[in-house]
């Protein structure tokens, strides 16, 4: 594929007809298309309005407790001997996560809208728990679909949905994951269309989706951009985020997209490796198609049939990727890299240790990245990770796989 | 351009009767048995066929829908065959209209040029994209149009006043009004708002207008085929033919002659409905 012409800034996307270069756009049914574009418009709308952005900006702070730290890991960045690491700290926030950055966004928008009923799809549960929340907060009714197997695998994220009132409706079509509960909650959409808002969990779906997702989870970017400057005097040489969807990702990197001398690195599951057919690295391993309403980078056949991505993290257990990412990669200004379950599990254990922190599986991802390009860096060098979640979900996993007694 | 799907609504409109439009899964439960289920279909009164392409995430389909679909997969269906599958049936049939009808990414991965150029030689002559609304109109309709097919789009409940002209601009062959918000196969609305909103299409539009979603019985067919140009069929025979096999996948009747039993009855219907309306 040809490298797209590099823009004079990475920030200014998408176009009107909601493209990324290629990627991006509205590729769903017709008795959606009228709700996306009403969405669109509202979602417009609401941005610009100072009593919609001051309402958010109230629930942030005193709801969520933002703005989250910017830590200096100095024991893991002493024991790695090179550049400087920084987390930014979405596990402190309330639900454990940077999911509710966007659920607050969104169920703001939802109330405006006149809508009287929420459903979301979820997969590891982080994004099921924050809309049960926001739609407890708000008095919503709140209907959760999550892949059968998924419901299984991550009982406590179920229970935590129960107690917050939501229903959770397991999914057994497909093989019962993440792109199976997204096919679910569309067919759900579709049919209850009147009363009905789409509380979609990462920056991809159809336009404008990606982009108002985008904008509510840009708070850790513009935060971290501010709070390095504070500590540092400067900008970070490097900048660090795990890619499932991609949502806390984009949330970090959009901020700094024009920042040129800032590097900046997604990290993708690598699973049991890129050979087969066991991971979910759709940008290094994929090719574009279209699912889910937009055009992006996805695991395929040879006859345009999805694949099953696997990870070890249920949350980067996606077999596409939010399509600003896939313009990001094919513009070069976002290097993307695998990392293994192993190297993920270790890097789980290393932050445990040596921060007294645990971090999510997502997020070990993007430390185990960060944990081999640090020593290649120098000591004056300046690096942030975006600590995306917390762990407490995922020891049951990491117990197994490290043969504990659980 | 006339295609097959004008010549046949033309000859139906001098016959003063709707047509049955007949939807299957190619490929469903295998390459050949879904060859002799599409070659049962004309004779059984199937007036317009709508071939199903399989698709991994079928969004917009209900239960059944999407068990044929994976059923294909499984039985080792790709695009490739389906287009196969075609030119198979137009060895003994060069009447009767082909609609393809699916997703849009094994269309793209199979490549937009040389698929309707595929099409086109297989003796395709519609297309139905569920997941290609007018906004992505660039991406396969004004190349289909281009090529000599015709693009068929879906107009629904949500497709209002202002939005019509939109939807109906590149549509040709006909229309396919979905009759309800919902996936496929699900309950039928009040055929009185049917009829409603046939009326209010053809204020924008001289093309035949089909109903489809929910359509299950003689009976319904006959009372959705007095008020549009035609009728469409597609769960209750995906399910007719799910029906034929049984737990362990073991065939226990033959899904050719099951699908022409139902096929038969809702031609009837069919028939029936402008004697019925102008009685």
């Amino acid at each position: 594929m040809n490298k797209p012409a590099e823009p004079n800034s990475f920030r200014i996307g998408p176009d009107d007809e909601g493209m990324y270069g290629i990627f991006g756009g509205r590729f769903v049914a017709e008795t959606l298309m009228p709700l996306i574009l009403d969405l669109e418009k509202h979602w417009n709308e609401a941005k610009d309005d100072p009593a919609f952005r001051a309402e958010l900006e109230h629930l942030g702070r005193h709801y969520t407790g933002r703005p989250s730290p910017l830590y200096f890991a100095e024991r893991l960045t002493e024991h790695l001997g090179g550049a400087k690491i920084y987390f930014k700290r979405e596990d402190l926030n309330h639900t454990g996560s940077h999911k509710i950055n966007n659920c607050l966004g969104q169920i703001l928008l939802a109330k405006r809208m006149g809508k009287t009923r929420i459903i979301a799809e979820t997969g590891a549960g982080q994004h099921g728990v924050a809309s049960a929340t926001v739609a407890a907060r708000f008095g919503l009714p709140c209907v959760v679909y999550m892949g059968a197997t998924d419901v299984e695998r991550q009982k406590p994220n179920v229970f935590r949905m129960h107690l917050l009132g939501a229903e959770v409706k397991p999914v057994s079509s497909g093989h019962g994951t993440l792109k199976d509960a997204m096919n679910e909650a569309l067919r759900d959409w579709v049919t209850n269309v009147e009363d009905t808002y789409y509380l979609i969990g990462t920056a991809a779906g159809p336009h404008p989706y990606p982009e108002l997702v985008r904008d509510l989870q840009s708070v850790i970017g513009t935060e971290a951009r501010e709070q390095i400057q504070e500590l540092e005097g400067r900008l970070p040489d490097a900048i660090v985020a795990a890619v499932g969807g991609g949502s806390n990702a984009i949330g970090l990197f959009h901020p700094f997209l024009d920042d040129r001398q800032v590097e900046i690195h997604g990290v993708e599951a690598g699973g049991h490796g890129l050979e087969g057919d066991e991971h979910c690295a759709s940008m290094t391993a994929g090719r574009p198609g279209v699912l889910h309403g937009n055009r992006t980078y996805l695991l395929q056949n040879d006859d345009g049939q999805i694949l099953d991505g696997h990870s070890v993290s249920a949350g980067l257990d996606y077999p596409g990727v939010g399509p600003e990412h896939s313009w990001l990669k094919d513009t070069g200004r976002v290097i993307y890299s695998p990392i293994l379950d192993d190297e993920a599990i270790e890097a789980f254990q290393m932050t445990t240790r040596l921060e007294g922190i645990i971090p999510a599986l997502e997020s070990a991802h993007a430390i185990a990245h960060a944990i081999k390009l640090a020593p290649t860096m120098g000591k004056d060098q300046i690096m942030i990770v975006n600590f995306s979640g917390r762990g407490d979900k995922d020891v049951h996993t990491v117990g197994k796989m490290l043969g504990m007694e659980m | 351009m006339i295609t097959r799907i004008d010549r046949r609504f033309a000859r139906l409109k001098e016959e003063n009767r709707p047509a049955l439009v007949t939807y299957f899964m190619g490929g469903d439960p295998d390459y050949e048995t879904s060859l002799s289920i599409m070659k049962a279909l004309p004779a059984a009164g199937s007036d317009v066929i709508e071939l199903g392409m399989p698709f991994s995430d079928p969004m917009a389909d209900g239960p059944a829908i999407q068990a044929a679909g994976l059923r294909a997969l499984k039985g080792g269906q790709t695009l490739a065959k389906t287009l196969q599958m075609a030119r198979d049936f137009r060895r003994d049939d060069d009447d009767t209209p082909i609609v393809m009808m699916g997703y849009y990414n094994p269309i793209y991965i199979y490549g937009v040029e040389r698929f309707l150029s595929d099409a086109k030689e297989a003796g395709i002559d519609g297309l139905i994209i569920v997941d290609l609304p007018p906004e992505m109109d660039q991406e396969l309709c004004v190349p289909a149009i281009k090529a000599g097919l015709n693009f068929i789009r879906l107009a629904t409940p949500t497709t209002d006043e202002e939005r019509l002209p939109k939807v109906l601009e590149n549509t040709s062959g006909f229309v396919y009004y979905v009759s309800m918000t919902g996936v496929t196969g699900s309950a039928l609305p009040d055929t009185n708002n049917v009829s409603a909103a046939v009326s209010r299409i053809k204020e924008h539009t001289d093309l035949p207008i089909c109903v489809g979603f929910g359509v299950k019985t003689a009976r319904q067919a006959r009372a959705i085929g007095e008020a549009a140009d035609g009728v469409v069929v597609g769960s209750a025979i995906v399910a007719a033919i799910a029906q034929c096999y049984d737990a362990n996948g073991k065939r226990i009747e033959d899904p050719a002659e099951a699908v022409a039993t139902l096929v038969k009855g809702l031609a009837d219907g069919v028939r029936e409905a402008r004697l019925a309306a102008a009685r």
